[in-house]
């Protein structure tokens, strides 16, 4: 008996640790936040009180509401985006290449560049797309272009493509591991079973690798519709994204009240999101035993 | 009756020169039941993965049907395989696992339903049409791959390993219902096992292969009772083996001499000359305890020293010390109680009888092929 109350209270001592720095460093400050989210703004800063305005400032101003919409806009365009280049690329690392030395190579060649700092992928992207970048040189080197221009930074097309570089390596590992799984027997037994090789992708290897992408569309989802460091390096005026919003709320606006709520309403969106994908792949969960 | 599979003079070499399959060939009769069997490694499964098209040979040419397949993708022949693993898409229920081949390939939806519902039935599983297949039985998932080869009505079943992920008794059963399934549906089955019982048990033709190659083909009967070679001895049920000299032999008979004495052999007369250095190889089974009774006097008596017997169950195995290398096995089929107390105790001496028509001799140096 003194035995199982020792080891619950030894268990207990090993989980309150990480428990209790997840409840003051986590759920605190989310805490905090939630309440603020109902303060008045007053100059100089702002006085509590219990009441809908900077909701309402949200779903009523258009500069709130569209940023928000063009958060969306951008995140899902970002994670199609990673989508469609990564998983041909994930297909053809795990199916095409024969040599698995190649292939760890250039899985690592994918996955390294998260050890890389944001600021620095961001930065080359600058330069690569920039009035005197890369891209530019070379168009007007092969006279396509008589004078170097100015479409390719600073708008949204130039943050798409940025977000969606420095975010594959989330979409291709859930991919590269769904697909992996896959057992080699199935394909064979679709083609056995008289089916050709596109088919047998469409209702066997896709299927079977829907877990990874619900996954990695979720990670770079998420991953871009909290960034602020890409449009501001490479946004551009209508770059904006609902982050630069906050950011300027907790500072130049000092409107800390309504950054909360932004705040709150993006985790929420997020936290949707989520659960969504959650139980998306919980429903395809599929038993490969 | 013509046959449906020829493969002539295949070989498969993977990278790093891995001699897989070497010049391999095999004819398959229409309806036959054929077992490749060998331990793993031996290109078995490597030979069956040709003719379903998933391996193409290095060297050689498989036909089907009288028709040349070697290049064919596996999607455009009439061959179907059960796998080791089964194979099931766990996103299907177990109706449209089955009917999967024939929905993708176009054919009328109000065509498909009464062919699978015949292959359902065949392997007694129509109740289960609903349900997943990660709500079946190792034993029902392995009908459930059966019933999805045979649906599309190939010209040739092949079957991987199919039964090696079963408990004892459930592959016992499988067995059976697999050897009767052909007999009802005349098909041809290609069989790849490890197993030599169930080798025998169910196969009209076992083919015993051995580093890529063919070692000997034939009735399981035949082999059994006549290996080719050590090997086969070996690898199907379990020999004695004697190695020993020539000492006699002429048309009908030879005889081995071993330190512990010498044993005639009816086989094999007229291949050997005296003075050769052979293997003589009799089954445990064969061999009888000098009794009372008479014996034919071309029959060998070998003496011999018990040094423990085993019990079986249906049999005792006596391990018998004869003065050569190994303990000679003697098996001995208990019919009633009374013989049990017969049985000869370990340390006392006894006279083996053995029949020189089971006794095969074999050269010393297993035949290398040029």
């Amino acid at each position: 008996m003194r035995a199982v109350v020792r080891r619950r209270l030894s268990s207990g001592a090993i989980v309150s640790v990480p428990l209790l720095w997840t409840l003051a460093f986590l759920f605190v400050p989310y805490l905090i936040m939630f309440t603020y989210s109902f303060y008045q703004k007053t100059f100089p800063m702002f006085v509590p009180a219990f009441q809908f305005g900077n909701y309402l400032t949200i779903i009523s101003d258009p500069q709130y509401y569209q940023v928000l919409f063009r958060t969306f806009k951008i995140a899902s365009i970002v994670s199609t985006a990673a989508l469609l280049v990564a998983y041909p690329l994930t297909y053809f690392l795990v199916f095409q290449l024969k040599s698995s030395r190649l292939r760890t190579l250039l899985y690592m060649a994918v996955i390294v560049p998260l050890w890389v700092s944001y600021l620095l992928r961001a930065y080359t992207w600058k330069t690569i797309l920039g009035n005197e970048g890369i891209l530019n040189s070379f168009l007007v080197w092969m006279n396509i272009l008589s004078e170097p221009t100015d479409i390719f930074l600073y708008n949204q097309f130039s943050m798409v493509v940025t977000l969606t570089c420095i975010f594959i390596p989330f979409m291709v590992m859930p991919i590269y591991t769904a697909l992996e799984k896959v057992p080699r027997s199935m394909i064979e037994a679709s083609k056995d079973l008289g089916v050709g090789p596109f088919r047998t992708f469409l209702r066997v290897t896709l299927p079977l690798s829907m877990p990874g992408v619900i996954a990695g569309l979720t990670f770079t989802f998420c991953l871009t519709f909290g960034d602020f460091v890409a449009p501001f390096l490479v946004g551009g005026p209508n770059g904006f994204m609902i982050a630069n919003i906050v950011q300027t709320q907790f500072g130049a606006a000092l409107n800390w009240p309504l950054g909360a709520a932004l705040s709150i309403v993006m985790l929420m969106i997020v936290l949707t999101i989520i659960s969504l994908s959650d139980r998306l792949e919980r429903a395809g969960r599929i038993d490969l035993g | 009756m013509g046959n449906i599979i020829q493969i002539e003079n295949v070989t498969k070499t993977y990278r790093g020169g891995i001699v897989a399959v070497d010049d391999l060939s095999l004819d398959v009769g229409e309806g036959e039941f054929v077992t490749l069997l060998g331990p793993s490694g031996c290109g078995k499964t490597t030979t069956l993965r040709m003719v379903a098209g998933f391996e193409t040979p290095t060297n050689g040419r498989i036909y089907l049907a009288g028709e040349d397949v070697t290049e064919l993708p596996p999607y455009r022949r009439q061959v179907n395989t059960v796998f080791q693993d089964y194979a099931l898409f766990p996103h299907m229920t177990i109706r449209d696992n089955v009917g999967y081949g024939l929905r993708v390939s176009g054919v009328p939806k109000t065509d498909i339903a009464p062919k699978v519902f015949e292959a359902l039935t065949t392997v007694g599983l129509l109740d289960k049409a609903d349900a997943w297949p990660s709500n079946l039985s190792g034993g029902q998932k392995q009908r459930v791959a059966l019933a999805r080869a045979l649906v599309r009505k190939p010209k040739v079943l092949l079957l991987d390993e199919p039964l090696s992920a079963l408990d004892a008794k459930l592959r016992e059963a499988m067995q059976v219902e697999l050897k009767h399934l052909h007999r009802r549906l005349g098909l041809t089955f290609v069989f790849v096992t490890h197993d030599q019982t169930e080798a025998l048990i169910m196969s009209d033709r076992v083919v015993v292969m051995d580093r890529g190659r063919i070692v000997q083909a034939g009735t399981p009967t035949d082999l059994y009772d006549h290996p080719a070679t050590p090997y086969v001895a070996n690898f199907i049920g379990t020999s004695n083996m004697i190695a020993g000299e020539v000492s006699f032999a002429n048309g009908e008979l030879t005889a081995v001499r071993f330190d512990g004495g010498e044993v005639r052999c009816a086989s094999g007369g007229g291949r050997f000359s005296v003075g050769e250095k052979v293997i003589a190889s009799v089954r445990p089974e064969k061999v009888h305890l000098h009794g009372k009774g008479e014996f034919p006097p071309d029959h060998t008596v070998i003496s011999g020293t018990v040094m423990d017997s085993l019990f079986h169950g249906n049999t005792f195995r006596l391990e018998v010390d004869i003065r050569q290398g190994e303990p000679f096995l003697v098996d001995i089929q208990l019919k009633t109680g009374v013989e049990l107390a017969q049985l000869p105790a370990a340390g006392s001496a006894i006279d083996l009888v053995i029949d020189p028509w089971t006794v095969s001799v074999f050269p010393v140096e297993p035949e290398e092929m040029p």
